[in-house]
């Protein structure tokens, strides 16, 4: 929307755009997992980075500011295509690079091959570090796994790595829930960033169908506060609902999801934005492959949204970050119920953020969102418009760059 | 015209599935007046909602010949809820056959209208039917016959509906021993309605029996009671095919078209006369059925609010019996509260609502009409239990009672006990009717039938007790009324007149099926039941404290505003009640009536 306002330079500030690489192969399937992951094509793996080689080619048209590996398992491809697909993708000065890996698979060599091909950030799925827990969730690797794939990453000289954690599994206590940060937090180096996500129960999955390990909300609210506590004391704030970092080591990549910015898609079933039209590739990996060593587009079907989607996909993603939404987004001032879910943002400005009750119940705000009026144009500031997601983006890229 | 003497009016009348039906369609074939090809089962039973449910509501009448007699077969409604109408079909003949299932004996209903078949002085012609069934025991039945209703065992017949078996004695048996009607063709005109349909081409048609005098087409007649004058424009027989004819003289049964709109201008009961030279006095009987049940009908959709009223209004075309007036809920919107003569006159008005009119209803509790006399010495009748006054100003209420005739195996008399007391009945007379078999009499507040009282019955009896009721006037009791505040805030749907020694049990279950089905707000919600001002139960629906969804990336945007998109439309269509959002189906479900 606000690109479109004359007199404005946000437009052609636009940054490049980031690459999102998805990779679908896993060692095994977590039983809580809905994405689109396999196990047993690992023998594609060659012909889908040559699919995703061809890919980038024909679609990326400036360098990345950021790339982030996701899956699946990227750290399952053999460390030549890992090569080859980080050497192929077109990246800015002091971009932003991520991979996803399994704290397994985190070999001294590994590492030492990510680096190389330029890696600047691994997200290590530890999940949790008590035993118990990750057989409940249906995972296999041995907690001790992390202890050793962290001094790898730090001796291949990667000094950015974040840890992703889930809460709410069966056979989790409050202690244990704390004991696993504690552990993770004791981490030598310590983790720059945390990822802590309520355990959801996705349709279709096995955990699903066995109603007995469903987690309780009123548990998962109140291990999110013992996270955010115990997170918070060590340095990391929180960014975002699920995230937490050091200052300075927030995933830009995931900001500008978050700001929404633009992204190419990349893989099967990774998803795209440019400028207001989303869309998403084909599911299986043979699908993709065969559509681009056809030439054709691997897209499965795309949206576009309209000006005032936009605006309130706009306010609804950035409502979960610290950036928060302007105050007149919302209907406060009406019921102190609601009211108590949000917070002046601490930079004085007309933006509110969510509480750590209204992060519990971000949702409920969301319901009750609505695009604010125009505001007064300020000096220069070059956000005068409601959403104001260039302002958001300059704000929280200043913050972090 | 036919002489008098070679005419016989009868009803069969039985217990609900001793077979009437089945004989009517025997008596049809084997008279005649359907052949093979176009019978079909239950012939007279013509509403789609009869043939499934396998019970008459609206009563049909049909002529046929038996060697040198015309016969009319009255049919009558085989539920208790229309009992007004079986009295009237009953006042149009001369005589009933009794049928009896042989394999069942006598049941609730096969009493009441034996009585009623009595009262109106008819001559009873009893069969055992079902003799096909290897179950039968028609020896021991007929004593049964014999001893409880005192009709000599000789005279009882032993037919089978099903194969026609014993059929042609039982008409002959009809012609030998019910009297022929009496009555001059040159009288003042005297017609009895005794049904009457509405047909959307040619309006009302009544079913008729002409007592006195003669009714011929294109005269003028006038309705007695509703006091206007329609000009006759066709009369006819029914064979069953409408066959029109000139003129019907006494004693005969036919129909009767005469421009009228509804069937609330010419009720069962009504006298038609001739407009020039008019009766002086009715036939007597004619009574105004009250709704004795009571609920709201309130359309799913809110919109649909005039469709619901119109189809109201056509239904009651063809249903004098159904009431209904605007009637406004907080929890449910605009509707109706409707009036009806039973509850299974309730479920099948709504089905044919839902059904005929493909609309979608929720309907509350059903409720009866209560006469609280206030304190300053007024009267009024409640039939909505959030309209009650409040208690500081009531003196007392009444409330309805019906009197239960009850058959049950002697073996279940403790469980019926049990459970018409519990309900509050009052033991009025116990008697065997043979060792095995027992009648209870029971006064029992109508309030404590509606709610699953014959479901109730029928599981503790595994199906044997039979039931028929007939209204007993009104009872002064201790009464308070419950209401049921979500928030502080009152919610007239689920408002109840319970007994005071109830009251507590009625507010606990009340606040703890809501406390199920109320969604977690952003504050803690309490449920209270109250009796004025008095709290009687309190449940609370702790806030919810967590609606979030944990990942949000690039793939999750897409998903993540179409849910919330979904959770707004959601949003949308909640009822808010003292702040607290409730989905309409909570309501819904908190209604339902089983536990």
């Amino acid at each position: 929307m606000c690109e479109t306002q004359p007199g404005q330079p946000a437009a052609r500030e636009r940054p490049a755009p980031a690459v999102y690489v998805h990779i679908p192969f896993c060692p095994s399937r977590c039983d809580y997992c809905a994405f689109a992951t396999w196990t047993d094509r690992h023998e594609l793996r060659s012909a889908y980075t040559d699919a995703c080689l061809r890919h980038i080619a024909e679609v990326q048209r400036q360098p990345a500011d950021t790339v982030y590996l996701g899956g699946g398992t990227p750290s399952q491809l053999a460390t030549a295509d890992l090569l080859r697909l980080l050497e192929a993708i077109d990246t800015a000065p002091a971009a932003e690079i991520t991979v996803e890996a399994n704290p397994e698979d985190v070999s001294p060599q590994w590492a030492l091959a990510a680096a190389e091909a330029g890696a600047t950030r691994i997200s290590l799925g530890v999940q949790s570090l008590d035993a118990h827990v990750l057989r409940g969730l249906g995972r296999r690797h041995d907690p001790a796994a992390a202890r050793s794939a962290v001094a790898a990453i730090a001796a291949a000289g990667i000094t950015s790595y974040s840890v992703d954690l889930i809460y709410g599994g069966a056979g989790e206590t409050d202690g244990s829930w704390r004991a696993t940060i504690k552990g993770i937090l004791g981490l030598e180096p310590a983790p720059t960033h945390v990822s802590a996500y309520a355990l959801t129960v996705e349709a279709g999955t096995p955990l699903s169908r066995d109603p007995a390990r469903h987690p309780d909300e009123d548990v998962q609210a109140a291990r999110y506060e013992i996270a955010d506590r115990m997170l918070a004391d060590a340095g990391l704030e929180w960014y975002e609902i699920s995230n937490w970092a050091r200052l300075g080591q927030e995933s830009r990549h995931n900001l500008n999801y978050w700001l929404q910015g633009d992204y190419l898609a990349i893989g099967a079933a990774a998803h795209g934005h440019l400028d207001g039209r989303r869309w998403w590739n084909l599911r299986t990996p043979e699908r993709y492959i065969g559509a681009v060593e056809r030439g054709d587009d691997p897209v499965a079907a795309s949206e576009h949204l309209d000006p005032a989607q936009r605006a309130f996909e706009a306010l609804e993603l950035s409502l979960r970050t610290s950036h928060g939404v302007p105050a007149a987004a919302l209907p406060l001032g009406e019921d102190p119920a609601f009211d108590r879910l949000v917070t002046p943002a601490p930079d004085k400005s007309d933006r509110v953020v969510l509480t750590l009750a209204g992060r519990l119940l971000a949702n409920q705000v969301a319901l009750r969102l609505r695009i604010p009026p125009p505001a007064v144009p300020t000096h220069g500031s070059g956000h005068s418009d409601g959403s104001g997601h260039s302002g958001h983006r300059a704000h929280l890229l200043s913050q972090i760059t | 015209m036919t002489d008098t003497a070679h005419i016989r009016n009868f009803s069969i009348i039985s217990h609900v599935d001793h077979g009437k039906s089945t004989l009517s369609d025997r008596i049809l074939e084997m008279t005649g007046a359907v052949d093979a090809r176009e019978m079909r089962e239950q012939y007279l039973d013509s509403m789609d909602i009869e043939r499934e449910r396998g019970i008459t509501i609206k009563a049909q009448n049909v002529r046929v010949r038996w060697k040198s007699h015309v016969l009319h077969l009255i049919d009558t409604p085989g539920h208790v809820d229309f009992g007004y109408e079986v009295s009237r079909s009953l006042a149009a003949c001369e005589g009933v056959v009794l049928l009896v299932d042989a394999s069942q004996g006598i049941e609730a209903q096969t009493l009441a209208n034996c009585y009623l078949a009595l009262e109106h002085d008819l001559e009873i012609v009893a069969a055992l039917n079902k003799i096909d069934l290897p179950a039968a025991d028609p020896d021991r039945y007929a004593g049964e016959i014999e001893q409880v209703l005192g009709l000599p065992g000789d005279d009882i017949l032993r037919i089978s509906a099903k194969t026609g078996e014993g059929v042609a004695d039982l008409l002959d048996a009809v012609v030998a021993r019910i009297p022929a009607p009496v009555g001059s063709p040159t009288d003042p005109l005297r017609a009895l309605i005794f049904d009457s349909h509405y047909d959307q081409y040619r309006g009302v048609v009544n079913a008729i029996r002409v007592v006195d005098g003669t009714m011929r087409t294109r005269s003028k007649v006038r309705l007695f009671i509703a006091g206007t004058t329609h000009e006759v424009e066709e009369i006819g027989i029914r064979t069953p095919h409408s066959v029109p004819v000139d003129e019907l003289g006494p004693g005969e049964v036919g129909y009767l078209i005469a421009g009228i709109k509804s069937v609330g201008e010419a009720k069962v009961g009504e006298t038609v006369t001739d407009a020039a030279k008019p009766a002086a006095t009715p036939l007597e009987g004619y009574r105004d059925p009250k709704p004795m049940v009571f609920c709201g009908l309130y359309p799913v959709d809110g919109d649909e609010l005039p469709e619901l009223r119109e189809a109201l209004e056509k239904l009651q075309l063809s249903d004098a019996s159904i009431t209904f007036e605007p009637e406004t809920s907080a929890a449910l919107g605009f509707g109706f509260r409707c009036g009806f003569l039973g509850l299974l006159h309730m479920e099948i008005a709504r089905e044919r609502l839902e059904r005929e009119f493909d609309l979608s209803l929720i309907a509350t509790a059903p409720s009866v009409e209560y006469l609280a006399h206030l304190t300053n010495g007024q009267t009024v009748e409640v039939d909505n239990p959030s309209a009650m006054p409040p208690a500081q100003n009531i003196e007392f209420i009444d409330e309805p009672v019906l009197r239960l005739t009850i058959i049950t195996p002697a073996e279940y008399t403790g469980t019926v006990m049990d459970l018409a007391q519990t309900r509050r009945g009052n033991l009025e007379k116990m008697q065997y009717l043979s060792p095995e078999r027992v009648e209870l009499i029971y006064a029992v507040p109508l309030a404590e039938v509606v709610v699953d009282f014959f479901d109730q019955l029928k599981s503790r009896t595994k199906g044997y007790a039979s039931l028929d009721y007939e209204p007993a006037g009104y009872q002064r009791e201790d009464l308070v009324k419950v209401d049921i505040l979500l928030n502080s805030a009152p919610v007239d749907a689920f408002s109840s007149i319970v007994h005071k020694t109830r009251a507590q049990e009625y507010g606990r279950k009340m606040a703890a099926k809501l406390r199920e089905l109320i969604p977690r707000q952003l504050f803690d919600v309490p449920i209270q039941a109250a009796i004025g001002g008095r709290i009687i139960a309190r449940e609370t629906v702790k806030a919810r404290r967590k609606d979030v969804l944990a990942k949000c990336y690039g793939g999750d945007i897409t998903r993540k505003r179409k849910l919330l998109e979904k959770q707004k439309e959601g949003k949308r269509r909640m009822k808010n009640i003292g702040r607290v959002e409730v989905p309409q189906e909570a309501f819904i479900s908190a209604l339902r009536l089983d536990d």
